[in-house]
């Protein structure tokens, strides 16, 4: 399983267009498959998920390791809301 | 007899008063900037409607009646406020309170600069006049941090307004959203010897908690200590030079006046729940204790705000996976009503700033303001059904294991 390791596959959910809770329910079904020590973004444009994801990380032993604007060429063509990506490296299973 | 809120003088002025938790299938549990009205602050609204209906600014006896009622309601809120009579204005709300301060204040030290400095969980109302009063006057709104309780980062505060260019600072007393307190007397400290007047929201405060004599001005909301809404207390020390940030009017801080009789049952109000407000601390910070220990016992959730240093009758968590706006509406059906900072229960996108400055979950978000009224009962209500409500919603977002 290469998936989210360092030099394996990037694991990207895409949850724009979802409001809370649904990205972090999204990224955390995710991250359930995979090793620790894994990096895994998603992308949203909910503004409550660029403070709830940080939060879900603390609560489980993630750490947010990136927030970032997603540019424009990632986002739907007529979409004109602001989107993020944020990457967090999967901790310790529990 | 049978008296329902829907027709509150159905029993005439000299009736019981409606209890507004009677019923054993609903509780009410947000009561904060709106809780249930005191026995005696409908008591005070309806007398005074019969006395004080005449505009007070009149000469006839009428008006000279409504004064007086209007007068005396200064008085009793200043003698509660710690404030002498001519330091306290009537608003029409406790939001044009806030307003006046911040505009009124920063007018009148412009020359000083136009920088405002703010804590990053005040009041929407705070923040919003700091950004205009800021921009009217070239200067900055500076945003001061606040840990993971919500409590300011005092140090900060104490740097930003000593500051060259600092028109005013602002400290609420408490929030209202998690009930931690705020430090204001080391912030009045810093801001006395910086020369910078420092308004203090104590709108989630007053008629609840002990509020430090630590204010050059002070904001305080009648509609969340039991009286009517409608109009607001605006308090500022005589040496703080203020000017009304409105067009000239007979009253300067209530253009067109304020409502008599809700001014004059505000006081009657403050003035009652003064009198038993250690007992009501104990007996509803006893109530939060319990729903803080027992609400952590569900899976996933945060239990947010000071556990100690906060205000007695408020409580605040927020659940993982769990959807805010269906929880609500979860508990509503259940008989128990509740607030939430969930960006799904606004208007907006946007998630409760509080929450966010504090860095928790902003999402499944609970909060609950308990009034004098609210019993064990109600309580032992919310936390029998929650368990079940946090599961259903849940279930329907498809969470399992995760």
């Amino acid at each position: 399983m290469t998936e989210g390791i360092p030099g394996g596959a990037e694991v990207v959910v895409d949850a724009r267009g979802l409001r809370c809770p649904l990205p972090v329910i999204r990224l955390a079904a995710r991250a359930r498959d995979l090793p620790p020590g894994a990096l895994l973004s998603v992308l949203t444009s909910d503004p409550a998920a660029r403070h709830d994801v940080p939060a879900w990380a603390r609560m489980r032993g993630h750490a947010v390791v990136g927030e970032e604007p997603v540019g424009e060429e990632q986002q739907d063509e007529d979409a004109d809301v602001p989107c993020w990506r944020l990457t967090v490296r999967l901790g310790p299973a529990s | 007899m049978t008296h329902t809120t829907d027709s509150p003088t159905a029993s005439g002025p000299a009736g019981p008063a409606p209890d507004h938790t009677a019923s054993p299938r609903r509780a009410f549990l947000d009561s904060g900037g709106r809780a249930p009205w005191h026995p005696l602050a409908r008591q005070a609204f309806l007398q005074a409607v019969d006395d004080g209906w005449a505009d007070p600014r009149r000469l006839h006896t009428e008006g000279r009646r409504a004064a007086r009622l209007l007068d005396g309601a200064r008085e009793a809120v200043a003698a509660a406020l710690g404030a002498r009579t001519e330091e306290v204005r009537f608003t029409a709300s406790h939001t044009t309170a806030l307003h006046a301060a911040v505009l009124g204040a920063t007018a009148a030290r412009r020359r000083v600069g136009g920088d405002v400095v703010v804590g990053a969980v005040e009041r929407a109302a705070v923040l919003h006049a700091a950004s205009d009063a800021a921009a009217l006057h070239s200067g900055t709104r500076r945003v001061v941090p606040v840990d993971r309780s919500g409590r300011v980062d005092v140090e900060a505060f104490a740097r930003a307004v000593a500051q060259p260019g600092v028109a005013l600072a602002a400290l609420q007393h408490a929030n209202g959203e998690v009930g931690t307190r705020q430090p204001v007397t080391a912030a009045h400290e810093a801001a006395r010897a910086a020369g910078v007047p420092l308004l203090v929201d104590a709108g989630a405060g007053i008629g609840h908690d002990a509020v430090p004599d630590a204010w050059d001005l002070l904001a305080a909301d009648p509609a969340d200590w039991g009286a009517p809404a409608g109009v607001g207390v605006l308090a500022a020390r005589q040496r703080v030079r203020l000017t009304a940030p409105w067009p000239e009017d007979a009253d300067p801080w209530a253009p067109g006046g304020v409502s008599v009789p809700a001014a004059f049952a505000a006081a009657v109000a403050l003035q009652a729940v003064a009198a038993d407000r250690a007992e009501q601390d104990a007996r509803r910070r006893a109530l939060v204790d319990r729903v803080r220990h027992t609400v952590s016992q569900i899976p996933d959730v945060e239990v947010v705000g000071d556990p100690d240093d906060r205000l007695p009758h408020v409580a605040t968590f927020s659940f993982l996976y769990v959807d805010g706006e269906a929880l609500v509406t979860e508990l509503d059906r259940a008989g128990v009503a509740v607030g939430s900072g969930s960006a799904c229960t606004a208007a907006t996108l946007e998630p409760s700033h509080v929450l966010a400055a504090m860095g928790v979950l902003t999402h499944g978000n609970v909060r609950i303001a308990l009034d004098r009224s609210t019993t064990g009962d109600d309580v032992d209500l919310l936390l029998a059904v929650l368990p079940g409500a946090v599961a259903r919603v849940r279930e329907l977002l498809g969470v399992d294991g995760l």
